[in-house]
């Protein structure tokens, strides 16, 4: 009989599984794995050090860089904790604002990871399918912030402004006709929650068909379902959080535990799953998309109803509105004093974590009075995920590596910070 | 909420008496600080005992604060952990110092919570704190090969190394780094009452 030995192979960091830039480094037992080592950090930028040498204000655009496929929530948990730091007051509708926003980043975050997550284990269609929604969603991202992937549109105090009255529109060129700019520009004749409203109208349609592309697909299930199962006493020890923890069967969502913002006056259900394996953890994240559009309805509903202020009055730390700017000299120097010198958060120290849709993402700031942090950490769900890699690979066929890195709805930004 | 936790607090006290430090509630969150010594034991009784139960590591952090304005020195290293409890529902913050600033170190909780193992690697790699009885203490963050503890308050923000192709040796070398620190908006701690006139401003 032949000798046969365990062999190492090196997956990464440039491999289209690999989700970014993650290196694997598999100890190969013929085509089992016996160990699975992940070398993170490739894309490491030290956004907690930087953040330390910048003003509170100008460290929010660095947190969109860290999860780049859902970045308003990332930005969302910054602005609580610095929020709960000053004691300030958020306006309503800026509550709701950030609810509805976080909740379309869901969608967002939900469509590509099951697009590629599809993608990586053999279905190439999937991917074409999600980006066609995740492009109307980019526009709303677009319209609201004026840029597609990095917003920086939730402030401390509130959000940088209300919603458009008005979408772009698209406009006749050499690769569009008048009749395709027609179709396209059907949805966009109103205001933005008009535009959302027809997106929300829409997705359930398109929920179905991703369903019928894979739920009951018979080589979609062959490579998910008992693969990487975790039972909710594993999936606790290793401080899964979000759709990982409740593919595993626990009940735990902070929008419904631990509520924020206006969560509380939500209607919508939390799925969990039965049996901790990838195809759980799937249903799941497709029927929080569904809920996610649930909630969205009901802020359109409110926000339609309910005109207001959308960001602090408090001019020590939200900036004043442009026209009293240039007409009075205190405003224009609080303007002033804000955007030089920056903020001064009291000292003190908060951890503030919000549902992320990878899980919680928790940001604890400690401050010692002074116009930057003193400390910021940042608990990014991804980062005890990809540590349980190796504990979720094991006695695996090398393929199914690939399946279990698409569960985890691993983005090497936020892991690695 | 504030009842819960105050019930917390008093849960605290009751089980560790003396062991921890007095819990400070403040902004919603409870924090506790724990000597060195008594620091594994005492994160064991909060993962099993019954009333506590808190059996999630959510996060596990260094810090330095050898600069923390207003602060007398003493240790500057400690070792930040956020707990739940799921069962529950309520989390809490538990610090523990290094005891020595010039090799700290502290006894691992990887034994606990299977979470802990890449934070204290992260926090080893960045603070150079030591996690005593840590399976694999290795370097996650940074480089391989990297000199020094990048997240202490004395390495600067530009580091000391750059990397940069050299075309003669066809690799990628390091050599010091060549940009200027600068800093464009100091760090500035106002005075207690600063710009405030009859307790208003």
């Amino acid at each position: 009989m032949a000798e046969i030995k365990n062999y190492t192979l090196n997956f990464g960091p440039q491999h289209p599984a690999a989700h970014g830039v993650l290196r694997l480094i598999l100890e190969l037992d013929g085509e089992v794995v016996v160990h699975a080592d992940p070398h993170i950090g490739l894309l490491h930028r030290g956004t907690e050090k930087l953040a330390e040498t910048r003003t509170w204000l100008q460290t929010v655009p660095y947190l969109d860089r860290l999860d780049y496929v859902s970045m308003m929530c990332n930005e969302h948990a910054y602005c609580l904790a610095v929020e709960r730091l000053l004691g300030v007051e958020v306006p309503i509708r800026a509550q709701y604002i950030r609810v509805m926003m976080d909740e379309v980043t869901r969608i967002l975050n939900h469509l590509l990871n099951i697009g590629t997550h599809a993608l990586d284990i053999g279905a190439m269609g999937m991917v074409l399918y999600t980006f066609r929604e995740r492009e109307d969603l980019m526009d709303v991202y677009e319209a609201v912030s004026g840029a597609r992937l990095h917003a920086a549109y939730y402030r401390p105090g509130g959000v940088y402004r209300d919603l458009p009255d008005r979408m772009p529109q698209y406009r006749v060129n050499k690769f569009k006709d008048e009749a395709t700019v027609k179709r396209l520009n059907a949805a966009r004749e109103g205001s933005l929650l008009d535009f959302v409203e027809d997106f929300t109208n829409r997705f359930l349609g398109y929920l179905d068909e991703y369903h019928t592309l894979l739920t009951e697909n018979r080589i979609w299930k062959q490579r998910t379902v008992g693969i990487a199962v975790v039972s909710p006493e594993q999936a606790l020890q290793m401080g899964f959080t979000g759709p990982m923890l409740r593919g595993s069967g626990v009940a735990w969502d902070l929008r419904k535990k631990q509520p924020y913002e206006v969560y509380d006056r939500m209607d919508f259900d939390i799925p969990v799953g039965t049996n901790g394996d990838c195809y759980d953890r799937y249903l799941v994240r497709m029927e929080e998309m569904k809920q996610s559009n649930r909630i969205v309805k009901q802020c359109i509903d409110w926000l339609r109803k309910n005109p207001g202020p959308v960001i602090s009055d408090n001019h020590k730390v939200a900036p004043p509105p442009r026209e009293a700017m240039k007409s009075n000299m205190e405003e224009l120097i609080h303007h002033f004093k804000l955007f030089s010198e920056g903020m001064h958060v009291p000292e003190g120290e908060v951890y503030a974590s919000i549902e992320h849709p990878k899980g919680e993402f928790g940001v604890w700031a400690v401050s010692d009075g002074a116009n930057k942090p003193y400390r910021i950490k940042l608990r990014s769900p991804g980062f005890p995920h990809l540590a349980a890699l190796t504990e979720m690979c094991k006695g695996h066929m090398l393929a199914d590596a690939t399946a279990i890195i698409g569960t985890i709805d691993l983005v090497l930004g936020d892991t690695d910070r | 909420m504030s009842a819960k936790l105050e019930r917390l607090c008093d849960k605290l006290k009751e089980v560790f008496g003396a062991k921890i430090g007095e819990p400070v509630l403040s902004l919603g969150e409870v924090t506790v600080e724990v000597p060195a010594a008594a620091y594994h034991e005492v994160a064991r009784t909060m993962r099993d005992h019954a009333e506590l139960k808190f059996e999630e590591l959510i996060d596990l952090s260094g810090i330095d604060y050898s600069t923390y304005a207003g602060r007398t020195p003493g240790l500057h290293f400690a070792a930040v952990l956020q707990l739940i409890s799921v069962t529950h529902n309520w989390r809490l913050r538990l610090r523990a110092f290094a005891p020595d600033n010039e090799a700290p170190a502290l006894p691992t909780v990887t034994d606990l919570w299977h979470a802990a193992n890449w934070y204290e690697r992260e926090a080893f790699d960045l603070f150079g704190i030591v996690f005593n009885g840590h399976p694999d203490l290795r370097r996650i963050l940074t480089d391989y090969g990297f000199v020094g503890h990048p997240f202490r308050k004395d390495f600067p923000v530009s580091g000391y190394v750059e990397m940069r192709y050299d075309p003669e040796m066809r690799r990628v070398t390091y050599q010091p780094v060549t940009i200027e620190p600068r800093e464009v908006t100091p760090r500035i701690v106002r005075e207690a009452g600063y710009g405030k006139v009859d307790g208003r401003g």
